[in-house]
């Protein structure tokens, strides 16, 4: 178990440099995938479970999702297109790829080898039922602050991101709504129909 | 079955908030800041665990949910605050935003 942790440590580490010293950003997404898949096994050779699904759901599958898009809304258009197959050479998941194929064969050799998490206390990992029990228990009054939390982010999230009517956008309005009545007035005058 | 000292877990911790803070200080495009606060917010939930795996208590785990619903908010309202840099200064250049207005 120990041999595992070393291992998924250094994958982590590694990902996370090429993830911060990355100059492409969907690059630098991939590799942060990585160290979050790492710290999920260590997660699970440290008998956290839950924690390790959390991990991946949340943090790999959610937050990097919403970081995807961010990234792609930013260049629309036909060259994102030919940008996106520059993303996806050859050459650049192979580094993923690889540190992703050492985690698939720690997690395959726990699996198989039907290694017991090694814990101090002598207790085994956590199961998912006492981490609920103190979940609602003695933290309730803190998973409510939890969901405030969470409405604050929301809300905020919502008010910084919806356009802003400024004064130029609406200046283009009106240039917009003055050209249209001009064309209608050509329109009539040639004697055509609205 | 060895178990894991705590004292790596830790210095894994270390390491991993030391990489974010890093991130965060040098690159000046606002999405490797919000990625590397990501790793550092990740690195501070590690060492929750960490701790609680030594103790053979749940409470880690448990504020390892807190530290990842903290980021879960933190990341939609400076993604929200990304686009809106995007908008205002047509860059994701955190230093375009260094005058305050007022």
């Amino acid at each position: 178990m120990n041999t595992v942790f070393y291992i998924s440590s250094v994958v982590g580490v590694i990902a996370t440099v090429a993830a911060i010293t990355g100059f492409n950003a969907v690059h630098s997404l991939l590799y942060l995938i990585v160290s979050l898949l790492a710290v999920a096994l260590i997660f699970f050779t440290l008998g956290a479970p839950v924690i390790a699904a959390l991990e991946v759901i949340i943090y790999a599958g959610a937050i990097i999702v919403l970081f995807l898009i961010v990234v792609m809304i930013f260049n629309p258009g036909i060259e994102a297109v030919q940008r996106e197959k520059g993303w996806l050479g050859r050459g650049m998941w192979l580094g993923p790829a690889f540190l992703a194929a050492v985690l698939v064969a720690e997690m395959v050799y726990i699996l198989f080898r039907n290694v017991s998490v090694g814990h101090p206390a002598g207790a085994g990992p956590i199961e998912p039922a006492a981490l609920g029990a103190a979940l609602f228990g003695p933290y309730l009054l803190t998973v409510e602050l939890a969901s405030l939390v969470l409405l604050a982010g929301l809300i905020g999230a919502y008010h910084l991101g919806r356009r802003h009517d400024t004064e130029e956008t609406r200046q283009e309005q009106h240039r917009e709504q003055e050209t249209e009545t001009e064309e209608q007035r050509e329109l009539t005058d040639m004697g055509l129909p609205r | 079955m060895a178990s894991v000292p705590m004292e790596q877990g830790l210095l894994l911790a270390a390491v991993l908030f030391t990489l974010g803070l890093v991130g965060v200080l040098v690159r000046r495009n606002m999405v490797f800041v919000l990625l590397s606060l990501e790793v550092m917010l990740n690195a501070a939930g590690l060492a929750f665990v960490v701790a609680g795996y030594r103790w053979g208590q749940p409470d880690g785990q448990i504020l390892f949910i807190f530290v990842l619903t903290m980021a879960a908010a933190e990341v939609s309202v400076g993604l929200a605050l990304l686009l809106q840099l995007h908008r205002t200064f047509k860059t994701v250049d955190i230093d375009a935003a260094s005058r305050m207005r007022g």
